[in-house]
């Protein structure tokens, strides 16, 4: 089963450190990623550039409007994405409570995938009826 | 298509793991000491196999496989924690010296029952000690036993970090206890699994899976420690489950003993529960869960309600108050009473019984009473009881069931 683990860091903590320190967590960090696609259970993961970089769109007064900024304004902003492949939510509490980050100060949220097949075919099944029509 | 193809493969791997899981993972422990480290290493292993044998083919023996390269797993876990933890590294060095030592077949049932016997300890909260057994001994996922027991998946997955923590900060070590300890500890496991049983018992979609489970389980511990108590619980069980199919309508209204369909019992749980609890009594060193058993057994001995050997019962219900007395088997008892002496006897135990502290607020106590004062042709005393027994309880198929009952006293 799909985790998403979402990663939070504070970033005037990392302003905070020296170039050394910095590449050491780093180096850390990857490695550990190496030992999780070694196991299979790195699927897919990416960083995400500084908040400052986010757009956010949403729906007001019949049309789309977009905001700079991410959504939500938080202390600790949205670092990068995990995609995990565990067992279940105590595997995947136990490889990420071993992740370097969470030494450095990291916070993860995990996130089971929701299964939205069945949805998807019963929307499918609605939408061949229209066009049948 | 070849033997070895990667689908077929892949099945037989995921049926490997259900059937096997359970003891590689069990020795695994043993040989790690950390149950997080061999979790995790059986994991790799089985991630292992999904690699490597679609090239390799499946191995004669893929249990000491699996167990082999959960061993080198672990100890690349070791070797990578060791670069900040000096001490990881000793042991990873140790684990190298032993990693050919083949497990022994005995040594591995061992193992399973040393696994049991941590995930039931006494140490650990009742419900850390459930949701471990069924995850670790069981092999259930998370999601699984958080559904089953209608909680959140992160609710349930705390309660296993936090069992899992209980047992690192207190040593508890992997083993069976010996045998001054033996019975005492045993008592712990066998609540285990009798609280995994009635969770299954209560809880209506979910349940049938949970109740197989813990019989599933009974088995397995009566395989490693073939003690009395042990057949008696599997064999109360039995009896319990062999009546699944009568006990509610196809509506999922409560059917109580006196009216289910006995034709719909199943006979094969019945007969094996039956003679799993005379071995037990013939024993002589059994326990309340093999005299539950035995009362079980008078019931599905009996062909109605009516013919039912009551004074057996309550001379089983005299006996089980001696080992362990509560209110609530008093009850019962008073029960048995009014069947064969009459409503009148039974009611006076009961009033004598609710005239204390403990039964006041159990809805069960007044619907017996409502029961017996109806036989009794005692209506607005039934009408009285049955609602003060509906004003106790918020169990939706027993609401329904007692506001059944009122009706037809109407």
């Amino acid at each position: 089963m799909k985790y998403i683990c979402l990663g939070y860091y504070d970033p005037a903590k990392h302003a905070g450190m020296t170039e050394d320190e910095r590449n050491a967590m780093f180096d850390e960090c990857f490695e550990y990623d190496d030992h999780l696609r070694a196991n299979g259970h790195f699927a897919a993961g990416e960083a995400l550039q500084p908040r400052e970089t986010a757009l956010t769109l949403y729906w007001k007064n019949g049309k789309v409007a977009s905001t700079d900024g991410p959504y939500a304004e938080t202390k600790e902003q949205l670092g990068g994405i995990l995609v995990l492949e565990a067992r279940d939510m105590n595997h995947a509490i136990q490889l990420m409570s071993q992740h370097p980050a969470v030494k450095y100060g990291s916070i993860f949220e995990i996130r089971p995938t929701g299964d939205m097949s069945e949805i998807m075919k019963a929307s499918e099944q609605r939408r061949r009826k229209l066009t049948a029509r | 298509m070849p033997p070895n193809a990667p689908e077929d493969l892949s099945r037989t791997i995921e049926t490997l793991y259900r059937s096997e899981s359970g003891r590689i993972l069990a020795t695994l422990v043993r040989l790690l000491g950390d149950l997080d480290l061999a979790e995790e290493a059986m994991h790799e292993a089985f991630a292992a196999a999904l690699e490597t044998w679609p090239h390799t083919g499946l191995p004669d023996k893929p249990r000491p496989w699996l167990i082999s390269a959960g061993r080198f797993k672990a100890i690349d876990v070791m070797r990578r924690r060791g670069r900040i933890d000096a001490a990881q590294k000793d042991l990873a060095l140790q684990l190298e010296a032993r990693v050919n030592e083949a497990p022994q077949e005995e040594e591995m049932e061992d193992d399973r029952l040393r696994l049991i016997f941590t995930c039931c300890h006494p140490a650990l909260p009742s419900e850390g000690q459930v949701a471990l057994t069924l995850r670790e001994v069981c092999g259930l996922t998370t999601e699984e036993i958080a559904r089953a027991f209608l909680v959140t998946t992160a609710t349930l997955a705390q309660r296993i970090v936090r069992a899992k923590a209980v047992i690192r900060d207190k040593a508890i070590p992997y083993q069976v206890p010996v045998s001054q300890e033996l019975s005492a500890r045993l008592g712990a496991v066998l609540q285990v699994v009798y609280l995994v049983f009635n969770a299954g018992y209560s809880a209506e979609a979910t349940g049938a899976g949970l109740s197989r489970e813990a019989i599933r389980l009974g088995r397995l511990l009566l395989d490693l420690l073939p003690e009395p108590e042990v057949a008696g619980l599997l064999g109360l069980m039995l009896l319990q489950e062999s009546r699944r199919a009568a006990r509610s309508s196809a509506e999922g209204e409560l059917i109580l003993l006196d009216r289910q369909d006995r034709s719909q019992w199943n006979r094969d749980q019945i007969a094996e529960g039956i003679a799993l609890t005379e071995s037990a009594l013939r024993s002589r060193r059994f326990g309340a869960y093999t005299l539950q058993a035995a009362i079980a057994a008078v019931h599905a001995e009996s062909s109605s309600a009516a013919s039912t050997d009551w004074r057996q019962i309550k001379l089983l219900y005299d006996r089980l108050i001696q080992i362990q007395p509560s209110p609530v088997v008093e009850l019962n008892r008073a029960v048995a009473i009014a069947m064969y002496e009459g409503p009148e006897q039974g009611l006076h135990l009961i009033d004598d019984l609710l005239a204390g502290e403990e039964l006041a607020n159990y809805p069960f106590a007044y619907s017996a009473r409502a029961d017996l004062c109806r036989r009794l042709g005692r209506l607005p005393e039934a009408r009285a009881s049955y609602e003060k027994a509906l004003s106790l309880t918020r169990q939706e198929p027993e609401r329904r069931f007692l506001s059944g009952r009122l009706e037809e006293l109407k």
